[in-house]
């Protein structure tokens, strides 16, 4: 048998080319091009000073620098509270803050709407009855900038807080005993040693909350409009309005590019090349700080921070997916099967979403690990020359946000010779492409766990490259193979940036669908199905948790904004 | 039921095509081959902005009375239904075989292109006002509705409720309106379009200053307003205001005394529709006594077939002053219209 590595590498390049080189280059070239494809530079003109773009523009920096601000302000003392001190139940609020994040941003948001628009809102209603108040009074006002930038903080802390706790628990405890034993009290040695051990870690962190909330489609459609007002991502979607002015979307597209590539490269400066600040060798258990009187207070507020992302938006939604109206609290009188009846029974979309959904998370995690396993099998043992050019390819799409993907996709494959458009394929190649980094990432710190004289023995004894591959690396690296599926999985079903200006009529998935049910306010439907969402998201999760992909998760939840 | 159907046969042997003087086909029945050739395609694409609590239980009436064809409802906002049809068929994507929008300008356009299929029936030909059809057949208007203005009882004393679009501006409603959007809603483009001709843009350029809650779809306010989200809708499909009304929500429905936006529905046939039995037996069904009937039970809207009475307790159309529609108009002023809206209300 052949050896097969040399144009698996070819075709493996060749894919990438047309997954990423094509769209990102349709992308330039249709921002530098009128209406009639004649060179220009009147889209960034436009761009730059036409206030629809440049009040979108500056809003959207305003709403990603207070989100990262908010971000590390809360994710900071709560992950040095779960890692660092004695406080009571740490181990559930690390799970739960990381549970929270299987809830896609724009589902939240829509929660979030349920809890707290100004009059409907339940807690709005609550504080009225309360405080005794009339009923044009408001305590929040969801649909505002602030409102808007609380509910992407609530579900963009979390990446966060998983960055800083792993740090805080992979940091050597010597440093701090020494600390103490050289007289310094608790506070001194968090103030002196833990804080700039970890600042490296909390600054990539902020970095990570800042692209979340600069590249966040979901969230912002849904709030910001009946706000009245535009971000970036809301002003693109918005420009394949009839009719579409594709060049003006590709213009647009190109400083969230841009400025996602910038922060990355400043993310890797902040973290080193290593991911973590980690110095290296065994060192003993970090000890436990003693909260003594505080040990309450601190659950308490742990408790209080994670009701913002889970526990009330969580109420809300099982509120009004039993209720005839999402504003009134059910009771025992007036629960109702109502909006199931109607989900799954009469509205003909569902099925339709569904199947899709399924169809293209399944093909897309199969694929995408495919892929990534390939592509991290030849750079990890550096099979081919070129595959250093492979590693870059395969980790490009992190620098490309959800929604650009999908106008580069839609500009590349609504024309020959590949009119992709309308068909399920776009979808797999936007998601695949998406997910290929996360994937890639942890399959390939997964290899380089197996050690290569396993593969050489095989390789001796006469077995060809992907024979090696197939029955010596694949089953020793199968937990990280299964996990690495189901995560891809997860993103792909939540995905909503990259489906919404791709998907037709007939290549609906789940989320495009509640999208469409926000336009006309449907929101029993609305509720019935993210629950749905999450519960198969939930599922899937927990069986990728026990294989042990858990510590990947922040990482590999990073790339899955809506 | 046996009547009619004995009626409609009956036509189908008549001369109609020496009657017509337009390039529309002539008109057809219900036949038993229409009905086998449409079960052997087994499903039907449509594509609507009518809500999904109308849309959605319609289509259930026509799976009952003719099993084994499946009903697809795409439902979005007009506007955004017009952009994704012009997407689907510039990429030789063919899936929708009825459409039907709240933007009657929409088939101006679509006939111009050619996308619309001539199909006639005897219902359209015999109960439907010529004016509700176009003469070539390619379109006909399906039902009529209004985009009403709505206040909820519990927030607004009806003494205190506006009378009218220029009672909106006053500043004690300041924060208390909630409004659909020309860019998606088809309804609202048409009744922006007669709003704007009748009182002119001043006066959209004053209501973005009451810090109105902006909402894409004409049904979402209906909703909002059930919500108690906001006192008082704007605009929004007057037939979700009286059905959610008479499921005992507190709603006033207010017909402005400046005039009410009056929206017609037109359907038609596509030419590339993917099963065209299908398409014609459920558009000649929507158009037929029973199919009027569902929707004036259902929703109340007004129907386009004259042999078909209007909901009772509703009020009647000739008894609500309503302002005139031009789609010709609206059809060449859309884009200006959303642009100018979109830089009012900054959305």
């Amino acid at each position: 048998m052949p050896d097969l590595s040399r144009p698996i590498l070819v075709a493996v390049t060749a894919l990438l080319a047309v997954m990423i080189v094509l769209p990102m280059g349709w992308l330039i070239a249709y921002s530098l091009s009128d209406k009639q494809g004649a060179a220009t530079l009147g889209n960034f003109v436009t761009l730059f000073t036409d206030p629809s773009f440049v009040d979108p523009l500056i809003t959207t920096l305003i709403i990603a620098v207070s989100v990262s601000a908010i971000c590390c302000i809360v994710a900071a003392p709560l992950g040095w509270l779960v890692a660092r001190t004695d406080m009571p139940l740490r181990r559930v609020v690390r799970t739960l803050v990381m549970a929270s994040l299987v809830t896609p941003p724009f589902v939240g948001a829509i929660a979030w709407e349920m809890l707290a628009a100004p009059n409907s809102g339940l807690l709005n209603q609550l504080w009225r009855s309360l405080a005794g108040m009339p009923s044009d009074e408001a305590l929040f006002d969801i649909y505002s900038l602030t409102g808007l930038i609380f509910v992407i903080a609530c579900y963009t802390f979390p990446y966060v807080f998983i960055l800083v706790a792993n740090a805080l628990d992979r940091m050597p405890g010597e440093l701090e005993d020494a600390s103490s034993m050289l007289g310094a009290r608790t506070w001194q040695t968090a103030r002196r040693i833990t804080v700039p051990l970890a600042l490296p870690t909390l600054l990539a962190g902020a970095l990570v909350a800042f692209l979340q909330a600069l590249n966040l489609f979901g969230s912002p459609a849904i709030l910001a409009i009946p706000a009245g007002f535009h971000t970036l991502t809301t002003r693109i979607w918005s420009l394949f309005q009839f009719p579409p002015k594709p060049e003006l979307a590709a213009a647009a597209s190109l400083p969230l590019l841009l400025l996602t590539i910038l922060l990355l490269r400043g993310q890797a400066l902040a973290l080193g090349r290593r991911g973590y600040a980690v110095l290296g060798g065994k060192y003993g258990e970090p000890r436990l700080v003693r909260l003594g009187g505080w040990r309450l207070p601190a659950a308490a507020l742990a408790l209080l921070v994670l009701a913002m992302p889970l526990f009330l938006p969580y109420a809300a939604l099982f509120n009004s997916a039993f209720s005839r109206v999402a504003s009134r609290l059910v009771t025992l009188d007036t629960i109702t099967l109502h909006n199931v009846r109607f989900t799954f029974l009469e509205l003909s979309s569902t099925l339709p979403a569904l199947k899709n959904t399924f169809l293209l998370a399944t093909l897309s995690a199969t694929l995408g690990a495919v892929l990534a396993l390939l592509i991290a099998y030849i750079v990890a043992r550096r099979a081919v020359t070129g595959h250093r050019v492979l590693a870059f390819l395969a980790t490009a799409p992190l620098a490309i946000p959800g929604i650009v993907l999908g106008v580069g996709l839609f500009l590349a494959y609504t024309r020959p010779p590949l009119t992709l458009y309308g068909t399920l394929w776009i979808l797999l190649i936007a998601f695949i492409t998406i997910e290929l980094p996360a994937a890639y990432q942890q399959l390939s710190s997964a290899f380089h766990a197996v050690h290569p004289e396993l593969e050489e023995a095989g390789r001796m004894l006469g077995a060809s490259r992907l024979r090696t591959l197939a029955d010596i690396t694949a089953p020793l690296l199968r937990s990280a193979v299964i996990a690495t599926w189901c995560f891809v999985f997860v993103a792909v079903i939540r995905e909503l940036s990259a489906a919404v200006i791709l998907f037709t009529s007939e290549t609906k998935v789940l989320s495009v669908l509640i999208f469409d049910l926000k336009e006309s306010g449907d929101v029993g439907a609305i509720a019935v199905l993210s629950l749905t969402m999450v519960a198969i998201t939930t599922v899937v999760v927990a069986v990728a948790n026990r294989f042990g992909g858990s510590r990947e998760a922040g990482r590999l939840h990073a790339r899955a904004a809506g | 039921m046996i009547g009619r159907r004995t009626l409609l046969g009956a036509a189908a042997l008549l001369p109609l095509g020496a009657k017509v003087v337009s390039a529309a086909p002539p008109a057809e029945t219900i036949t038993p081959a229409l009905i086998e050739a449409a079960k052997k395609e087994g499903k039907v694409s449509y594509y609507t902005a009518m809500d999904l609590s109308v849309a959605e239980p319609m289509a259930k009436a026509f799976e009952a009375k003719f099993p084994g064809i499946k009903v697809a409802v795409e439902r979005t906002g007009a506007e955004r239904l017009f952009n994704r049809l012009a997407q689907e068929t510039a990429s030789n994507i063919k899936r929708c075989d009825v459409v039907n929008s709240s933007d009657a300008a929409h088939f101006i356009t679509w006939k111009r292109e050619g996308w619309l299929q001539p199909y006639v029936t005897v219902d359209i030909a015999e109960n439907v006002a010529p004016e509700m059809r176009d003469p070539d057949g390619t379109f006909v208007n399906q039902r009529t509705h209004l985009s009403a203005m709505a206040f909820h009882i519990g927030l607004v004393k009806p003494e205190d409720a506006p009378k009218g679009f220029n009672d909106l501006l006053n500043p004690k409603y300041a924060g208390k309106l909630v409004k659909g959007h020309p860019g998606y809603s088809g309804t609202i483009m048409t009744a922006t379009h007669q709003i704007a001709r009748e009182l002119g843009w001043g006066y959209f350029e004053k209501l973005a200053k009451q810090k109105v809650m902006q909402v894409q779809s004409a049904t979402e306010p209906p909703k909002k307003l059930e919500a108690g989200e906001r006192a008082i809708a704007v605009d929004g499909s007057d037939y979700l205001f009286w059905m959610a009304r008479e499921r005992g929500v507190p709603i006033e429905v207010v017909y402005p005394v400046e005039g009410t936006p009056l929206i017609s529905n037109p359907m038609a046939v596509f030419k590339a529709a993917p099963n065209p039995g299908a398409a014609r037996l459920l558009f000649a069904w929507i158009m037929s006594g029973e199919g009027q009937e569902f929707l004036v039970n259902l929703s109340g809207q007004y129907p386009a077939n004259l042999k078909v009475k209007a909901k009772a307790g509703r009020p009647p159309l000739s008894s609500i002053k309503t302002l005139r529609e031009d789609p010709a108009e609206v059809e060449k002023m859309a884009d200006e219209i959303k642009t100018k809206y979109a830089r009012i209300f900054k959305v």
